[in-house]
């Protein structure tokens, strides 16, 4: 990794769950970092596990679920050991989220004001009143029109996107370092989250804090973020910058992930589907764990799990066909697309 | 009034929700006829419990503990609206002084009872686990044995004495409010409002109180409105089986069972004050069905 200012650095991070069937592992040696002033994105499918790394990083996960090893390192502090009541002074205050759902992220008997408020007199000390200042001047950093009025409005009188504009103000509230977006647009209207977005590009702009994208959207990753990490079955596949990614994707997922997306600039009859399903986490395949599904498998990739690889320009990679000891022929065909194999 | 309104500019209208609510609660429990009359008799009991006795000693000579042993066992008259009982005593007097105790025992019970059977429930169902465990079996355990068996155990120990009818009955109404709350905070914790409090940095004592409680507050409501009967039910019973207020004291059930003696020869004695009982508990009855249907529409259909 090119040394930078990195506000967050998340190291093999594994959090599993106890079920009735046994240890769930859902994240499984996650490694991350977030530097300063930066978005990183997160993608993944539906079960990869990306909410759950983020939840680990702030430690809500729920009962059942515990981070069983690495370390997630917040300047300098190990989040997985410092204290609960350690982990309540960050939360919110250095490190906040905004959830999927506007419409059931606010409590519906409270204001918005009295909601915002909440973060600013528990962690700034604030009075009501200073608080209530605040918190108008949080609904115009927004975009919220009239906030004066809006202020006593209650969650029910409004819309989707003003509702996930007021879960930002929250978030936004004590000025945190790092903002963690979990799939912050999927619930609304298109031209909606268009807005959204915006915002929370120019925000993060405007504040220079880091966000943390979790999304399964690659068209919002390349609209807003700085790095991506694509995660799968529990374990980050690629890390690298934007740029490199969808120019020139590594990993054999990540390729079918860009694959899969409809595209403008040729004509297509057809979208093309990655084959297959995500494994179970009850049964994880002793090897890489994308190989029941990849084109360019190999015994090697059957037998042995990849590690993550650091390549020159400091982007990550986990396959074997990056590694001195691939087995295979020198060109790698994934997808219609031809890769070089290191060996 | 149509026409009034046409002319007017459309101005935006100040809502708050918590008034909105219970204005809209107001209108259904309204509707409900059976429960607005709950509610006025309710009203009358209420308003019979704290001027009854004050009229009554301005206005007459009666005294709910006067004896006049020449008039016992009277049946109903001009002079003595409900007669008199073995002592002389004048009935009507003593049934409305006894009100006050009635829904003393009533009100009072189901506070206490309520305010522990809260917070046990909300813990035990926040914080699940062992501590749910401990405190719902613990609950398991109330709840076997039959309610005036339990009421009664706990009086037998603490000994006869309304304040201890009060203790009694309010220990016996914990696992029910317990329960409830229990159910409604497991539903209400999986709410992403919760975790977004959480993510903000709020404490466990911060969310049960401010987050959880306002929002399972209409279950509580409708179990202590209904919970009011029972209470004033039990207490009348322990008060018949003489572990309640002590006499001379005008307590309906203790009045009842000194009625009983004379079943055959004076049964208004024991027929006023049980018809009290009956027809007070029936009042809270059906003013709690009807605020559980106003609050919870849709367990009526």
């Amino acid at each position: 990794m090119i040394s930078k200012d990195n506000v967050l650095e998340v190291r093999n991070l594994q959090t599993s769950f106890s079920t009735d069937k046994g240890e769930v592992r859902a994240v499984d040696g996650v490694s991350f970092d977030v530097p300063k002033g930066k978005t990183i994105g997160i993608v993944g499918e539906s079960g990869s596990g990306k909410s759950i790394t983020s939840l680990s990083i702030l430690r809500l996960l729920a009962e059942n679920g515990k981070i069983k090893g690495g370390e997630i390192r917040y300047k300098g502090e190990d989040l997985t050991k410092v204290s609960e009541k350690r982990m309540r002074e960050l939360r919110g205050n250095e490190i906040s989220m905004i959830f999927q759902e506007p419409m059931t992220s606010l409590n519906p008997v409270y204001t918005v004001g009295q909601q915002i408020s909440e973060a600013l007199i528990s962690h700034q000390g604030m009075n009501k009143k200073q608080a209530m200042v605040r918190s108008v001047e949080l609904l115009k950093l927004v975009g919220i029109p009239s906030p004066e009025k809006r202020v006593k409005a209650y969650p029910f009188e409004l819309s989707g996107g003003m509702r996930q504009r007021v879960m930002i103000a929250m978030s936004l509230a004590c000025d945190p370092e790092i903002l963690i977006a979990d799939e912050p647009t999927t619930a609304l209207d298109v031209t909606i989250q268009a807005q959204i977005l915006e915002l929370i590009k120019d925000l993060q702009e405007r504040l220079g804090m880091s966000v943390i994208f979790i999304t399964h959207d690659l068209g919002v990753v390349a609209e807003t973020c700085d790095y991506v990490a694509v995660m799968y079955a529990g374990q980050v596949v690629e890390y690298s910058d934007i740029r490199t990614l969808f120019k020139q994707p590594k990993h054999p997922y990540s390729i079918g992930l860009l694959n899969s997306l409809p595209r403008h600039d040729i004509d297509q009859e057809k979208l093309m589907p990655i084959k297959g399903n995500v494994p179970s986490p009850h049964e994880m395949p002793t090897g890489c764990r994308f190989a029941p599904r990849c084109p360019a498998a190999t015994d090697l990739c059957r037998a042995k799990m990849p590690e993550l690889m650091t390549d020159d320009s400091g982007n990550q990679i986990r396959c074997w066909i990056y590694s001195d000891e691939w087995p295979g022929e020198k060109e790698v065909n994934v997808y219609g697309e031809t890769r070089i194999a290191k060996g | 009034m149509s026409e009034e309104t046409v002319n007017h500019p459309v101005t935006a209208k100040k809502v708050n929700p918590q008034l909105e609510s219970f204005k809209q609660f107001w209108r259904r429990l309204a509707k409900n006829r059976a429960a607005l009359i709950g509610g006025i008799m309710i009203l009358f009991f209420v308003i019979m419990a704290f001027l009854g006795p004050w009229i009554i000693s301005t206005f007459t000579d009666w005294e709910p503990n006067k004896t006049s042993v020449a008039n016992k066992l009277q049946g109903p008259s001009a002079e003595h609206w409900f007669g008199t009982d073995s002592f002389g005593r004048d009935i009507f007097t003593r049934i409305v002084f006894g009100m006050k105790l009635t829904l003393y025992v009533g009100f009072l019970s189901v506070f206490v009872g309520g305010i522990v059977g809260v917070i046990l429930g909300i813990v035990s169902g926040y914080y699940g686990g062992k501590v749910d465990t401990i405190i719902m079996r613990l609950m398991d355990v109330l709840l076997a044995f039959p309610g005036i068996l339990l009421a009664l155990a706990i009086v037998a120990v603490l000994g006869g004495s309304l304040t201890n009818v009060i203790i009694a009955v309010g220990i016996f109404s914990v696992p029910a409010f317990a329960r409830i709350v229990r159910g409604s905070t497991l539903s209400v914790k999986k709410l992403e409002y919760i975790d977004a409090v959480r993510a903000l940095g709020a404490s466990d004592f911060r969310i049960i109180f401010k987050h959880i409680l306002p929002n399972v507050m209409s279950p509580i409501i409708v179990q202590a409105s209904l919970r009011i009967a029972t209470a004033i039910l039990t207490g009348a019973g322990l008060a018949f089986l003489g572990l309640g207020a002590q006499p001379p004291a005008p307590e309906w059930g203790a009045m009842l069972n000194e009625g009983r003696q004379y079943m055959y020869e004076a049964g208004h004695v024991a027929l006023f004050p049980g018809l009290m009982i009956v027809v007070v508990v029936l009042a809270f009855n059906i003013f709690g069905d009807g605020v559980r249907d106003a609050l919870d529409p849709k367990m009526k259909k």
